[in-house]
């Protein structure tokens, strides 16, 4: 068995080394392997074996059986696979060294199998290893073993997800990220906003703000670390920067006036903004590094809600400088703005896929509001989600899921008008609630964790 | 006369039927004081003699920033308040429907906010005094989903600084 130490990584609430080793293959493809193609939509989900990862003693068995609910579960959502219920497995696994009885798990039409087992190290540490396999084809399609405090199994059932998801895909998984977004409470005139942080499924939700001040639109770093934001701190509404480990607050600049609709430029060193003053509302940059500052558009326009492309190149942003909202692309110094929206109605909060190939958007038309994409050269529009209120899409790293709120309407009394996150597949179809512990809007989903 | 009369009664109803609104949570030690300037007259130039003497807000149309007749009275109306009580300052609030996206909307709220605060000036009230911030769809007056709600959270509230 070939062992590789593949990658060292900084996981949340300090250091911790994650050790990924590469198990030698048991058996060498030789025939059409299994596969899933999620460009088409609505694909009917593979059904997939997932028995709880065997254990050396009873620790690592009880952490082996929950982490192959955490898996399962992750695979589930995407909307691609369908778990079969253990208690029709023919075959138990007693040592990764046993190889699948193929038969028994192809009598159960188990298209896919994950094989897994977890172990304490002498250290106290846990080691978790699993096998990917084709049943029908009976190949291993991928296998890894991993070595990290006992504490991250959640992390490392995330990361087997995006490794399956990836394998039987051929697109990067998405599941070892977290969301930060609005947690809202109160009735409508009097919302109590705070900013939350969760994993990707819910778990290791955290509060990151009290509700003293009204906060909105929070926005990863691409090293995941730190998150811009708008907060009303004493009353001066502007974009601050949170850090995550510390939990230390910063404004972000001295700007003249109001600061919002923060972003980070793909290297992190920059957070591309709006400020609003006399009535007008225009873009800056500002370099996280040498605080200077730099206005992209000088219009008596609302310009706002900045996105950059992937490479940098390009910026897109929401404007009514032709009269109503609409979506424009400008070079990143300001240069050569051309509108790309031409369709129905008015168009809001574009964010360019972390792929480049998509900028999603809010749309209003007939009193009703729309999650669509479109190319950045605004063809191909394409509508996935409408409701009395949807806006606000973030991506998912791997540019093929979106997230965003969905606020229903209110009566004279406010009651109703709640507010919660969804997901959907960029093909249209898998929406899904995203499950929080309070009414929630604006989502940002992480990049993969690094 | 009678007219001038009706249209301060109003306010005043106006005042009192968005006491539930977003001022209530801000004045937490004012109950007692709010008691007792109900029975005597405000204090001239305070907060209360300023609700008393003026309508606070002006409405917009959808995703619009201009002021109508009726925005131009009221205004109007503040201006000579604060002219008469020069050693006031006030903070404009800009506010949107929730028929927008929340960006946006912070901007269109600090337009709104900012074409109060243009009037005020061409007024005479001096800018220094004035001090805008824009809610965006973040405070609305009136609860609802209708389009009377949306009407009357598409506003410009002008509060008089302590």
């Amino acid at each position: 068995m070939s062992v590789l130490v593949n990658a060292l990584s900084r996981g949340r609430g300090g250091l911790f080394a994650l050790a990924a080793v590469v198990l030698a293959l048991l058996a060498q493809p030789a025939r059409a392997e299994l596969r899933i193609d999620i460009t088409r939509g609505n694909v009917d989900p593979i059904p997939i074996a997932i028995p709880a990862f065997g254990g050396d003693d009873d620790r690592a068995a009880r952490v082996g059986a929950d982490l192959a609910g955490v898996l399962q579960a992750d695979l589930e959502r995407s909307g691609l696979f369908r778990g079969i219920d253990s208690r029709a497995f023919i075959q138990s696994f007693a040592s990764m060294q046993v190889q699948p009885r193929f038969p028994d798990w192809q009598a159960i039409n188990a298209q896919a199998l994950v094989q897994g087992r977890t172990a304490t190290m002498p250290d106290g540490r846990l080691r978790v290893e699993f096998r990917l396999w084709d049943v029908f084809a009976t190949q291993q399609m991928k296998a890894q073993a991993y070595v990290t405090e006992a504490g991250n199994w959640r992390r490392i059932a995330h990361i087997i997800a995006d490794q399956v998801y990836e394998r039987l895909t051929g697109e990067s998984g998405y599941f070892d990220t977290r969301i930060v977004y609005i947690a809202e409470s109160g009735s409508q005139v009097k919302r109590v906003k705070r900013l939350a942080i969760m994993d990707q499924d819910g778990a290791n939700h955290r509060f990151l703000t009290d509700g003293s001040d009204l906060v909105l639109t929070p926005r990863f770093s691409p090293s995941t670390q730190e998150i811009t934001y708008m907060s009303y701190y004493n009353g001066v509404p502007r974009v601050y920067l949170y850090n995550i480990d510390t939990g230390k607050r910063e404004r972000l600049g001295d700007f003249p006036g109001m600061t919002f609709a923060p972003r980070f430029s793909p290297d992190g060193n920059r957070v591309i903004m709006s400020m609003a003053r006399g009535g007008s509302s225009d873009i800056y940059t500002m370099d996280l590094r040498t605080l200077e500052r730099r206005r992209l558009t000088n219009t008596p326009a609302i310009d706002t809600s900045p996105s950059y492309s992937p490479d940098s190149q390009y910026i897109v942003f929401n404007s009514d400088r032709g009269g109503n909202q609409q979506l424009y692309v400008m070079n990143a110094d300001g240069s050569n703005v051309r509108r790309i929206s031409h369709g129905e109605g008015l168009y809001a909060t574009p964010v360019w896929s972390p792929r480049g190939d998509y900028i999603a958007f809010t749309k209003m038309a007939q009193g009703r509001f729309f999650i669509g994409v479109m190319k950045p050269d605004g063809s191909g529009e394409r509508l996935l989600a409408d409701g009395f209120l949807v806006e606000g899409p973030t991506w998912a790293p791997n540019g093929r899921v979106l997230m965003y709120f969905r606020q229903n309407p209110s009566d004279a009394r406010g009651l109703g008008g709640d507010s919660y996150l969804y997901s959907i597949d960029l093909t249209g179809y898998n929406e899904r609630r995203v499950v929080t512990p309070t009414e929630a809007s604006d989502p940002a989903w992480s990049p993969l964790i690094p | 006369m009678k007219i001038r009369y009706l249209s301060v009664v109003a306010a005043s109803l106006l005042v009192a039927a968005c006491s539930s609104g977003p001022q209530e949570g801000a004045d937490t030690s004012g109950a007692g004081k709010g008691a007792a300037s109900s029975v005597t007259a405000p204090v001239p130039g305070s907060p209360e003699h300023f609700l008393a003497n003026a309508k606070d807000r002006v409405f917009f149309a959808f995703d619009r920033s201009d002021l109508d007749e009726s925005a131009v009275k009221t205004l109007m109306g503040q201006a000579a308040w604060l002219k008469t009580y020069p050693n006031t300052k006030i903070t404009v609030e800009g506010h949107a429907d929730e028929r927008g996206t929340r960006e946006y909307n912070l901007g269109l709220g600090e337009r709104r906010a900012n074409a109060v605060k243009t009037f005020l000036q061409a007024q005479g009230v001096a800018a220094a005094r004035i001090t805008t911030i824009s809610y965006g769809k973040e405070r609305p007056a009136v609860m609802g989903s209708n389009e009377y709600a949306w009407s009357q959270n598409r506003r410009s509230v002008t509060v008089v600084q302590k």
